[in-house]
């Protein structure tokens, strides 16, 4: 007999094309505790997470090791008696509570499915939905189980789906990047009730993650991932405070830059590039945007930061011209910007340049690297022939690819690779202005990191003006000089980036820089201790 | 080693579907001339066996089952495929225009074809062909008028999913004209669909042709097309007799080389977007 809930030992696991995700990964896990995983995209956390479920996603198999959950090996068991386990002894919160419930089933259908189908006596079952739904603060619990999905919030769904993994009373959660989809300030109302309900209840979790401030907060333990292999394990403060290997450090690293390092600030005297002045705008009859104005000189990045639904991307929809507002004027370069792009002339186009949150879908997937940007240089600069190659191939330079990627298709490039080509299409603009929407969201930190360094020195390069939307305050910090904390469609609060970190005016500015995780494992309990 | 064509390489199952398009090709050009008897000669009883001199045996009119089909393969093909080609050349760059433009050009369009697609196909082709008489130009235009609307609604609405895209954005950002935004933001990318559209469509032609043809308004008697020979021979299947099956065999050989070599090309291709992980 062993005390562990889940022994893995030695875990292969092969994607169908051959590939390997997973090359031979061994971990305990005690009652009770919780076990982070940490690692960039491609690491293998949620392949590791699903497999400890003896469940391997999209025809990935599992074709080696041993996957001990409480006593039963998980590999050579039956199908009923893994989906006896599944559920009852482990249960699986996804990162995505919008995509992972039905939308057309009630909330408490879809939480007491699982025990009901287990046989858990209804009266029994009910009772224990409403014990969590209190112990996760849910709205009036007695009834909140009568809504459906889309009648609540995405935190509120969030938490309603921990209840329903709790449900089966597991003696495991795997939580894969359980707050990541949140915003800033509901992320640490999700976590701080998350780990409640983890200890009042004992039960182990395996936690996966990107962002090591939020795991410091509530894993005992941290594994670090990397390739499908293990790169260290240890005790959470441990490994933070003395990590043992390179790659732990970097990333520890990069993360504590982030939250301590301010951009030298440019302050710029220049004449004004871009000046919206009080502008509504609004999608069919709801109104997105309230008067908001902004100022910004050439060669300034103005960073503009909210939570989702505060306007910011509709904001750079306006600017560019995708959006025509409702009231108020755009100024650009000293002329009247016409409000549709359709209207502008072809040097106000190539002027204003976006950069997008996913290159993903940024780029045509069926024209090369070459074709993207040789595009605009033929639209835009009538370069044409050898003149746009070599254009191409000093763009692909100047952004830190290799030459010879003009010739890929985007489906061959990594999402960072993808990312600079972006930047390199816009380049190719010889922009003024460089609208960037979330460009760094979807990247992994070290990644991220990189793209914004890049941004920097285009900007120290060629002036470049920056209007960088994010939900990122890390990313302003490093970027910014100026900061405009947007909400519900409002101006909350526009300041040098230095003085709205150091003292800032708005208590919702307040509470938006109180809610990014720092990078210590007592952070939440002060947050909380503040906030009680 | 394995046989590589246009840098892909080609599996089992689309070596045969090319073989089977050049078999098929290679008898649109020289079936009737391969033909070892005229398409309209009555060369023995109805319904004969097999046999050395009619490899196929006879028909329901005594005539030559592999003369018929030979020639026959020039028929069904050619108005197959002109029909089909024509129904994409309309269906196509009026469905992308429509969602590229949407509004209300885009609205008349839409309802215009789900107008006439309420309307049974076969009952619209038999008034415009009672109407025009059956002659072979004026069948190949309906089929294809009547085929665009599907294409046109297909092409609609997968075109209407890549103009949203952000590419397709930055693109109409940056000031592109129309032949562009059609020609090389939209067309490449909803090929996998309209690939697979096109293989079936041209099938489904086949089989039109001879549902037409059994009311006498489709390819008309004595010329020979294998719809219409099905049809022709079908009584033949009451009495266990061959004669029909033979003709139904070319059809769906045919239907099943073309669709083969369309899976073959959009293979690798087909999850285009969304795909982030």
């Amino acid at each position: 007999m062993s005390a562990n809930v889940l022994e893995i030992r030695d875990l292969r696991v092969e994607a169908p094309n051959g590939a390997v995700l997973l090359h031979g990964v061994s971990l305990d896990l005690r009652p009770g505790e919780v076990l982070g995983l940490i690692g960039e995209s491609g690491a293998g956390k949620s392949t590791i997470g699903l497999a400890s479920m003896g469940y391997g996603r999209g025809g990935c198999r599992i074709t080696g090791g041993e996957i001990r959950l409480v006593g039963t090996e998980m590999r050579s068991a039956s199908r009923p008696q893994r989906e006896a386990l599944r559920g009852a002894r482990i249960a699986y919160v996804a990162q995505s509570a919008a995509a992972a419930f039905n939308p057309a089933m009630r909330l408490d259908k879809q939480v007491l499915e699982g025990p009901l189908l287990r046989g858990m006596p209804e009266a029994e079952a009910r009772a224990w939905m409403l014990e969590l739904f209190r112990a996760l603060q849910l709205p009036d619990p007695e009834h909140f189980g009568e809504r459906y999905p889309h009648q609540v919030s995405g935190g509120q769904l969030q938490r309603a789906m921990i209840a329903m993994a709790m449900a089966g009373k597991p003696d495991i959660l795997v939580l894969d990047e359980p707050t990541t989809a949140l915003d800033v300030t509901t992320q640490i109302e999700v976590l701080a009730l998350l780990r409640d309900v983890i200890h009042r209840y004992g039960t182990a979790a395996l936690y996966i993650t990107h962002d090591l401030a939020v795991i410091a907060q509530i894993a005992d333990r941290l594994m670090v991932l990397r390739h499908g292999r293990e790169v260290e394990m240890g005790p959470t403060a441990e490994l933070l405070e003395n990590p043992q290997q390179d790659y732990t450090r970097q990333l520890v690293s990069e993360r504590r830059e982030s939250l301590g390092a301010t951009a030298d600030v440019h302050h710029r005297t220049g004449e004004t590039l871009l000046s919206v002045k009080n502008v509504n705008a609004s999608y069919g009859s709801t109104p997105v945007l309230h008067d908001v104005s902004l100022e910004l000189k050439r060669g300034e990045t103005l960073a503009v930061v909210g939570e989702s639904g505060s306007g910011k991307s509709t904001l750079a929809r306006l600017v560019s011209g995708l959006l025509p507002p409702r009231a108020g004027a755009v100024r650009f370069g000293g002329a009247d910007l016409p409000p549709r792009f359709r209207d502008r002339s072809a040097d106000q186009l190539r002027r204003i340049q976006l950069v997008y949150q996913l290159p993903d879908v940024a780029l045509n997937p069926r024209q090369t690297v070459g074709e993207a940007i040789g595009r605009p240089l033929a639209h835009f600069r009538g370069l044409t022939g050898k003149a746009q190659r070599d254009e191409v191939a000093r763009l692909l330079e100047q952004i830190g690819l290799p030459a010879d990627f003009a010739a890929r298709l985007p489906s061959a490039l990594s999402g960072g690779q993808k990312q600079r080509v972006c930047i390199a299409r816009a380049l190719a603009a010889e922009p003024d202005l460089m609208i960037c929407d979330e460009v760094t969201s979807a990247l992994d930190p070290l990644v991220a990191e990189d793209i914004l360094r890049l941004l920097r020195k285009l900007q120290d390069d060629l002036g470049m003006t920056y209007l960088f939307i994010t939900h990122d305050l890390s990313v302003v910090q490093r970027l910014a000089d100026r900061v405009m904390v947007m909400s519900k469609g409002r101006v909350v609060e526009t300041n040098d980036t230095a003085t709205l970190f150091a003292a800032p005016r708005d208590p919702y500015t307040r509470r938006l820089l109180d809610a990014v995780p720092q990078l210590r494992t007592d952070w939440l309990d002060e947050v909380m201790a503040a906030r009680a | 080693m394995t046989l590589r064509i246009f840098g892909r390489p080609l599996p089992i199952s689309a070596a045969i579907g090319l073989i089977i398009i050049a078999a098929t090709v290679f008898l649109f050009i020289f079936g009737p001339s391969l033909a070892p008897f005229g398409q309209e000669d009555v060369v023995g009883a109805p319904f004969a066996d097999p046999s050395a001199e009619h490899l196929l045996g006879l028909d329901q009119n005594g005539r030559d089952m592999l003369s018929r089909l030979l020639y026959g393969a020039r028929m069904s093909v050619g108005v197959s495929l002109t029909a089909v080609l024509i129904s994409f050349a309309i269906g196509v760059p009026l469905g992308f225009l429509a969602a590229l433009n949407g509004g209300w050009p885009d609205m008349i369009g839409a309802r215009f074809v789900d107008v006439i697609m309420s309307i049974p196909v076969l009952i619209s082709a038999l008034v415009v062909l009672q109407s025009l008489g059956s002659s072979l130009p004026v069948l190949i235009g309906t089929i294809a008028l009547l085929d665009s609307t599907r294409v046109f609604r297909l092409s609609r609405i997968v075109a209407q999913g890549i103009v949203v895209m952000e590419y397709a954005e930055v693109a109409r950002l940056r000031g592109e004209g129309l032949w562009w935004m059609l020609r090389r933001e939209i067309l490449p990318n909803a090929l996998p669909p309209l690939l697979a559209e096109f293989g079936m469509r041209f099938c489904f032609t086949f089989l039109f042709v001879a549902g037409l043809s059994y009311l006498g308004l489709g390819v008309q008697p004595p010329f020979a097309d294998w719809g219409g020979m099905v049809r022709d021979n079908q009584q033949g299947i009451l009495y266990g007799l061959y004669a029909p099956l033979f003709p139904a065999g070319a059809i769906a050989l045919v239907t099943i080389g073309v669709n083969l070599v369309v899976d073959w090309a959009l293979a690798g291709r087909t999850m285009v977007q969304g795909e982030n992980r």
